[in-house]
């Protein structure tokens, strides 16, 4: 067995913010000891609200910007230091899915010419082979050689999104960190963008972070899921056993808040009090002000991950061991 | 209003041409004019503009050796017009460029490293708007002597603080926006970055600023040239036509209203396409 | 608002620190000082005392500071032509100068804040087209091609105002008028174009739609505001004063600052050049610290942006 294509161990990262005219500055923590694995042909899910630290995780894990602290290894080796030539070689082999395909185009350039940039910065082929490349990736995302000669402008959102990854996919990278790839499309269309998503990943044996806070998309293509909170991880497991037995509390209320086929809504948990702000976060456990279930422990100390049994990990004072039934409590 | 007629509409536009203003039309047609005389001058030149015509000195305009007059010495003055064009265009143009790409690879730097880069950019910037342009140009003069090169080098030094300012602020946001992050995580080099996507993506609204820019390159230089401190004769420009045209004002006027129209109406020229540009490019861009 | 303020100071002396290095630059780059005043046919052993004698063989660092030191005491050099103090000469001839600027910056002001105005308030009307074709008329017409055809038509053609020179006050009133001309036009169409953006604010127009009198509308709300752009713009011509002296100056051959700088530049006077430039330096500084100190009072949200700015 090979080791897993990408090694998080526990990274973090902080942003300092300026407050008022005189500048004093004050640390946002995104991220906080963040760890994760992605086997080979995976796709992890990273879930949570915004403001949750999923986004930044996407970016450090993607090497877009280093952690403060921690290690983000790709295939054995340490991430390169961004904007080095050796971090834009590095680039070929993994991709970002951005959540505004609009944004991520350049609007003056046919698509077609986007699609293969990769291949002319990566110096991949000779000029007729990166042209009848283009033309597979656009068969390869369903679309036609007609649609590589528009603007962006003139595509669908759908189409778009679908430029984006055929963008991605050029290099034939191992790596995709997918941000929310399909939260600003028509609900008609996501399940499409979806579903090619997940063909093109079993075809091409891709490994992928699947960034979304819709927990449908998420079960749909995720093999793990993580649940983040504040810039930590609350909860991690497979990811049709995590949505069927939520442990955390949070992660309970995030499932009975989404609809789901064979579940009465009648259970749903609806969270009381302010949606996280990283800017303030809250002492001890940082779902303590908005869980259900806090006692005084959780005010003071922060409940480390721990396995629960199966390959589940919670981080709950409440949740401890393998037989707890938490359930029925809720 | 339907949202069908809407559509239809907005259809018609798209199928018409883009209809030009009848002014902006002129003005196109005077610029395209100017430059085929800037291009051929010497060609369309009935003499050469050096050429004495001792019998026909201060000839009025409207004879058939020379529609628009001679001077003093007997140098026929449209054939003096048409290379004076050719040089004030030169300078012009090259003063326009240099100061364009010395302002948006500045403003490119200060976007790309922020920090005490752009810190520097914006002093500078803040500087020359803040100083006039003609007297600092005058006291590089008096340092440095005259020479066509360093008046179009010096020329080149006008305005580069307006590019610097719009394409530092546009490349900031090109870089916090989408595409170019996007262009920049696919392993795109910082020069392809700037030059293939963010460039083209801010050219209009440097090229509206280029309009500008460049009717006062033309109005610095001639006023330079009419004080006698820019162009040397025996060279000849438009501003330096009007200052030698300023010794015959009460005998012969001509020699100094033809190149103070031709700097008129060609500025102007340049403002009416620049107007037109602004409202039809920039809306877009916001 | 006291960092406001400190900040204001501080870019300014930061301008007046650049001139003068631009001057000492640009003194340095144009060639050996000593070669310059002793002509190159000087024997090397009176070079050499030269350079010398004016430290020009301390390393460059030490000439900037040396340079700086003799600026600060008001050291400014000798002309070359007639060997007295640059700062004397230039003195001299600033009432020339302001006897021209500053009657036209009223004018300026008396003409073309009114027009602009009167041009937003009756925006599309004839005289606001013609106020705009004037404006635009003044940006395209340059100040020298405007003075010869005033000259050809009232000093030559007319023959009622004299063409050149200052013997009585007659004499200054052409150069005054091309001066106003251009500015007024400038300043009616910046007035125009922010009283026609303040009269688009919605607090406009909810004042009017409040019932308040369209006049008390005007005058308590839209004029303030429209102020403060104005400020901005008056600011930079007083600073422009003495430059947009010199070509008019140069065309009346009046004998005010802007003449004596293109003389000066025409004979490579090099102190006298370099007087002129920190001049009108410090002037350019003083009007835009004026402006920025009139701006804290006139808008009170500017002193907190100032403290990020």
């Amino acid at each position: 067995m090979s080791r897993p294509l990408v090694e998080v161990s526990s990274i973090s990262r902080s942003y300092s913010m300026r407050s008022g005219m005189f500048g004093r500055s004050a640390a946002i923590h995104a991220v906080h000891g963040v760890s994760l694995t992605i086997p080979r042909g995976e796709t992890l899910g990273l879930v949570g609200e915004s403001g949750s630290g999923k986004s930044t995780t996407g970016r450090i894990v993607l090497g877009l910007e280093p952690p403060d602290h921690g290690e983000v290894r790709f295939d054995d080796k340490p991430m390169a230091t961004p904007g080095t030539t050796a971090w834009r070689a590095q680039r070929a082999h993994m991709q970002m899915i951005f959540q505004d395909p609009l944004g991520a185009l350049d609007r003056r350039l046919p698509v077609a010419a986007q699609i293969r940039e990769p291949l002319d910065i990566h110096g991949l082929g000779t000029p007729l082979e990166r042209e009848e490349r283009v033309r597979e990736l656009l068969r390869a995302v369903e679309l036609t050689p007609a649609h590589g000669a528009r603007y962006p402008g003139a595509l669908s959102g759908g189409q778009r999104q679908r430029i984006v990854l055929a963008r991605a996919l050029a290099t034939k990278p191992d790596f995709l960190v997918c941000d929310e790839p399909v939260s600003a499309l028509d609900v008609s269309i996501q399940a499409q963008v979806v579903n090619l998503l997940a063909d093109l990943q079993a075809q091409l044996a891709l490994t992928l972070l699947f960034i979304s806070h819709d927990l449908r998309v998420v079960r749909q293509i995720s093999n793990v899921v993580a649940v983040m909170y504040l810039g930590r991880i609350v909860e991690i497991g497979c990811a049709d056993d995590l949505f069927a037995r939520p442990e955390h509390p949070y992660t309970q209320a995030l499932v009975s808040a989404s609809p789901a086929p064979g579940r009465r809504s009648a259970g749903r948990i609806v969270l009381a009090g302010d949606p996280p702000n990283p800017a303030a976060r809250p002492q001890g456990c940082a779902f303590h002000p908005r869980c259900p279930r806090t006692i005084t422990r959780c005010a003071s100390e922060v409940p480390a991950l721990s396995n629960v049994g199966g390959n589940r990990q919670v981080a709950c004072h409440l949740v401890t061991g393998p037989q707890v039934e938490t359930r029925d409590a809720a | 209003m339907t949202d069908t007629t809407l559509k239809d509409t907005s259809v018609r536009r798209r199928i018409s041409l883009p209809a030009i203003p009848v002014s902006v039309a002129i003005a196109i047609g005077w610029i395209v004019a100017m430059l085929v005389i800037a291009a051929y001058a010497e060609k369309i030149a009935p003499y050469g503009y050096t050429q004495l015509d001792l019998r026909n000195r201060l000839a009025t305009p409207g004879n058939v050796a020379h529609w628009l007059g001679t001077d003093e010495l007997g140098r026929d003055v449209l054939s003096r017009l048409l290379v004076s064009i050719r040089i004030s265009l030169l300078i012009a143009f090259g003063a326009t460029a240099i100061s364009a790409i010395v302002g948006t690879t500045l403003g490119f730097l200060a976007a790309h490293f922020r920090g005490p880069v752009e810190q520097l950019v914006l002093m500078l910037s803040d500087f020359q708007a803040s100083m006039p342009f003609l007297i600092m140009a005058l006291a590089v003069l008096a340092f440095f002597g005259n020479s066509l090169p360093l008046l179009i080098g010096l020329m080149g030094f006008f305005g580069w603080e307006r590019y610097a300012r719009i394409a530092r602020g546009l490349a900031i946001s090109a870089n916090a926006q989408g595409y170019a992050a996007a262009v920049r995580q696919l392993g795109a080099t910082p020069a392809r970055i700037y030059l293939r996507h963010i460039l083209p993506n801010i050219a209009s609204t440097l090229i509206v600023s280029t309009t500008l820019v460049f009717p006062e390159v033309i109005l610095m230089e001639s006023g330079l040239s009419f004080l006698g401190l820019g162009v040397q004769p025996p060279m000849t420009s438009l501003g330096n036509m009007v200052g030698y045209g300023r010794e015959y004002l009460t005998r012969a006027p001509w020699i100094m209203l033809a190149p103070a129209t031709t700097i008129v109406v060609t500025t102007l020229a340049v403002s009416v396409i620049g107007d037109w540009l602004r409202d039809r490019l920039d809306p877009e861009l916001q | 608002m006291g960092r406001y303020f400190a900040i204001r100071i501080g870019r300014a002396a930061l301008t007046i620190v650049l001139v003068v290095t631009f001057a000492f630059v640009v003194l340095r780059l144009s060639g050996d000082p000593a070669l310059m005043i002793l002509g190159p046919e000087a024997p090397p052993e009176v070079l050499a005392a030269f350079r010398k004698a004016w430290g020009l063989d301390d390393p460059i660092w030490f000439q900037y500071l040396d340079y700086f030191g003799a600026i600060a005491k008001g050291e400014l050099g000798r002309s070359m032509r007639d060997g007295r103090p640059a700062i004397e000469l230039v003195l001299e001839r600033i009432p020339a100068t302001l006897a021209l600027t500053l009657p036209a910056f009223a004018f300026k002001v008396a003409l073309g804040i009114p027009a602009g105005i009167y041009a937003a308030l009756h925006r599309g009307s004839g005289i606001d087209r013609a106020v705009m074709m004037t404006a635009v008329a003044g940006f395209t017409v340059p100040s020298f091609v405007l003075a010869l055809l005033l000259v050809l038509v009232f000093a030559v053609q007319l023959g009622w105002l004299p063409s050149g020179g200052q013997d009585s006050w007659r004499h200054a009133i052409l150069p005054i008028v091309t001066l106003s001309l251009g500015g007024a036009a400038v300043l009616a169409r910046f007035t125009r174009s922010a009283m026609l953006e303040v009269l688009g604010q919605p607090y406009i127009r909810t004042a009017s739609a409040k019932g308040v009198p369209w006049r008390k509308v005007v005058t308590s709300h839209a004029l303030p505001n429209a102020a403060i752009p104005t400020v901005t713009i008056l600011g930079f011509m007083v600073g422009t004063l003495i430059a947009g002296a010199v070509v008019v100056e140069s065309v009346f051959s009046w004998p005010g600052v802007g003449r004596l700088l293109v003389v000066a530049v025409a004979n490579r006077d090099l102190a006298v050049v370099q007087c002129i430039l920190l001049l009108v330096a410090m002037t350019m500084v003083t009007s835009n610290l004026i402006v920025d100190f009139l701006y804290g009072f006139l808008d009170p949200r500017l002193r907190a942006k100032g403290a990020h700015a």
